[in-house]
């Protein structure tokens, strides 16, 4: 079932279109990796999702209902430009917005305190604001995203500005709170976070949809049939035996071996490569070479312009 | 709702709490009770000091024009030579010296090793007027005493015909409260209506307001801002009324039992008919003020302070806080400042005009403009110079105006907020107003 769904969202500001027809679906208890060049779109359709402007045209369902305002209390966002009052006090400001968010005051302050322990930040609750480091800050932020347990969290960029321990801190809580049946619409640049934790993405480019679907399936979708073989034995003769069915891209050199690029054409199997190469030599390593989601991103994007 | 409440404690508290509140509360009260107590103050204080003036007289005529006084002593010197003279003046530590050296008039000079002493000067020129017109009196062969009994004062009572009777009133009260009133109306709406815009100025800059947008609404962000901080004036404006009454008070209790005519309170004066009062002070202008403060409508005029000083200042507060969406930093703010800034600048200083012609158009129409009129409306009340209709027009006026502006602030404000690193034309916020 999804959890979240939008059906042809259209975004015009004055002399541009921000978002034309974008339809996207987020699976409930997923991860759903929003991609795309800067300025395609992303942060119009994550507002629009949090109800903080509104689309030209097109709806928007959140648990096969509606959008409505009281809905906003189901949603935790944190998004890529994010801040906290510099002159109050961590903790009364945490509890702030915890009780915007419609918590009591006494839920606020015994979830807070829980979150701040497991942070290890307990001891910041009376501290100022001002007083803490940017990777600090970003930390209570997270725990104003997520302390009121919304079903749909929405991170804009979460792991700018962390060091790579703070990151797998951070993506750690992501899988747990996605564990729990938290689903995550999850935008950002960084692709290897993608690979890592995303489980579908939707790519958006110039206010359109132009790649969507599971990473796995994307990333079969775009694999070209290139293997990467290192070989030991009479390359020219290797050579001079193929077909027009393999093109051989590259060819390192590497001591008694040659690290090869071979693309297989037409529907031939990465058997028949093998059992050919078998005959002038021996086989140290064999793989298939899958696209990152990295090339796939530029690629598609280049495609489309 | 419950939005609103929360956003507007923070902003209330949070102020509140600030050192810089706290200190201007404290401060203001001392100022403005120093403004009430500093002129009596200083005539008390001021006497103590003795003068001493060198007096070289050539003419040798004016020797009975010096009398010493408490503040005023004379010394005379024979010294011929103007050098030497002015030696001995330098070395003697006197404070001035005066030399007359013939009859013409124009021929007296002041000399001092400081800036000259304007009171100084003016004790003595006075002195020898006073000293020089008896002179001729004399040689006119007119007897002071018949001159002194020739002159009169004339006071004239002011009285307000009212159903009830008529009343006597104090146009000068009228005056004092009316411009107090506007002064403070125009000072609260300036200086809270500036700290709402840079309230949201700083939520834009800080990009909080990201945060803060995805839990509420931006207009219950505005609404709870202005209202928040409208309460920090109000609480601003009664801690100083209460603190300077205080203040002012304890002074006078302590300092200033002769200031109050034979000794009474002024909680006894209250107490006492017009009558009394007059046999008690006299026929004279302090009882026509004390009647006046007694007769003015108190009530009526606090009512319409807090209606125009609420008006006034949700108008303003809420253009502020659309200006504060608009820029990105106090700097730029500039082109969209000054047009709102002309109106309350042009009400005060028009406040001084409307005084001396309470009836005029300049007065009607600044009155009822809803830009103008908390300004200038209590002070047409004060000083009683207006027709009902007038004020139920002015207030209409500037409540209608009062829910467009926030209304447009409140469109202005939800595009401006999330709009960054861009510089903001009329045009542009023209385009705002039609976002959905």
């Amino acid at each position: 079932m999804e959890i979240i769904e939008t059906h042809n969202i259209v975004k015009q500001f004055d002399n541009h279109r921000a978002l034309s027809k974008v339809n996207i679906k987020v699976d409930e208890g997923s991860i759903f990796g929003l991609l795309g060049p800067n300025g395609a779109g992303k942060t119009t359709l994550i507002r629009i999702i949090n109800q903080i402007t509104a689309p030209d045209e097109g709806e928007i369902f959140l648990f096969g209902e509606k959008l409505k305002p009281e809905h906003i209390k189901n949603i935790g966002y944190l998004p890529e430009e994010r801040g906290l009052y510099k002159k109050m006090k961590v903790g009364e400001q945490a509890m702030y917005f915890a009780q915007l968010k419609g918590m009591s005051k006494a839920d606020a302050k015994a979830k807070l305190k829980t979150w701040f322990q497991k942070f290890d930040i307990l001891s910041w609750w009376d501290k100022k604001v001002e007083e803490l480091s940017k990777g600090m800050q970003q930390k209570v932020q997270f725990i104003i995203t997520v302390v009121h347990e919304p079903k749909l969290l929405i991170f804009d960029e979460p792991f700018s500005g962390f060091d790579p321990i703070n990151t797998d801190i951070l993506k750690n809580e992501i899988l747990t709170l996605k564990e729990r049946g938290a689903s995550v619409i999850f935008s950002t640049h960084n692709m290897a976070s993608v690979e890592e934790i995303c489980d579908n993405i939707a790519l958006i480019n110039k206010s359109k949809k132009i790649l969507d679907g599971k990473v796995s399936d994307i990333k079969n979708e775009y694999k070209s049939s290139i293997f990467e073989i290192v070989f030991k034995g009479n390359f020219n003769k290797f050579e001079a035996s193929l077909t027009a069915d393999y093109e051989i891209l590259e060819n390192i050199p590497d001591d008694d071996k040659s690290i090869l690029k071979v693309r297989i054409l037409h529907n031939l199997k990465p058997n028949d490569l093998l059992s050919k190469m078998l005959n002038f030599g021996e086989i140290v390593s064999f793989n298939e070479l899958i696209p990152s989601m990295h090339d796939i991103f530029i690629k598609a994007v280049n495609e489309n312009n | 709702m419950n939005n609103i409440s929360l956003i507007l404690k923070r902003e209330y508290f949070t102020r509140v709490k600030k050192k810089s509140f706290i200190i201007m509360t404290i401060v203001g009260p001392i100022l403005m009770a120093a403004l009430f107590i500093a002129p009596v103050w200083l005539a008390m204080a001021d006497n103590d000091e003795v003068k001493t003036v060198t007096v070289y007289d050539n003419t040798g005529k004016y020797a009975q024009a010096f009398r010493d006084t408490e503040t005023l002593k004379f010394v005379f010197t024979q010294e011929k030579d103007a050098a030497k003279r002015k030696e001995e003046f330098s070395n003697s530590g006197n404070d001035a010296m005066l030399t007359i050296l013939d009859t013409v008039s124009n021929n007296f000079v002041l000399y001092s090793e400081k800036a000259p002493d304007l009171s100084l000067k003016e004790q003595i020129s006075s002195g020898l007027e006073k000293y020089l017109e008896e002179e001729n009196y004399k040689k006119l062969g007119i007897s002071k005493s018949k001159i002194d009994s020739a002159k009169v004062t004339v006071n004239i009572e002011t009285k307000t015909l009212t159903a009830e009777g008529e009343k006597i009133s104090s146009a000068e009260l009228g005056i004092a409260v009316g411009y107090i009133a506007a002064f403070i109306i125009y000072m609260f709406i300036f200086m809270y209506g500036v700290q709402v815009m840079r309230g949201v100025i700083e939520e834009k800059v800080n990009r909080v307001v990201e945060i803060l947008i995805s839990s509420v609404k931006p207009f219950q962000l505005m609404a709870g801002k202005i209202i928040g901080i409208a309460l920090v004036a109000l609480t601003q404006f009664i801690l100083w009324a209460v603190l300077t009454g205080i203040i002012v008070g304890f002074v006078y209790l302590a300092f200033g039992s002769q200031m109050i005519p034979q000794g009474q309170d002024i909680g006894q004066i209250q107490n006492m008919s017009s009558q009394q009062i007059h046999d008690l002070v006299g026929n004279g202008q302090f009882s026509d003020i004390i009647l006046g403060v007694m007769n003015f409508d108190w009530v009526s005029m606090f009512a319409v302070f807090l209606i125009f000083f609420a008006g006034g200042y949700l108008l303003y507060a809420s253009l502020f806080a659309a200006i504060g969406a608009a820029v990105d930093n106090e700097t730029d703010n500039q082109q969209f400042m000054l047009p709102i800034t002309i109106p309350l600048i042009l009400a005060i200083v028009a406040a001084q005009g409307i005084i001396k012609n309470p009836d005029g158009a300049l007065a009607f129409w600044f009155s009822v403009i809803p830009f103008t009129s908390p300004i200038i409306m209590p002070l047409r009340v004060a000083l009683g110079r207006y027709e009902i209709w007038e004020l139920f027009l002015s207030v209409g006026l500037l409540f209608l105006t009062f829910l467009a502006t926030v209304w447009l602030a409140g469109k202005i404000y939800k595009v401006g907020i999330l709009m960054y690193g861009k510089k903001v034309s009329y045009k542009e916020l023209w385009k705002w107003l039609k976002y959905k």
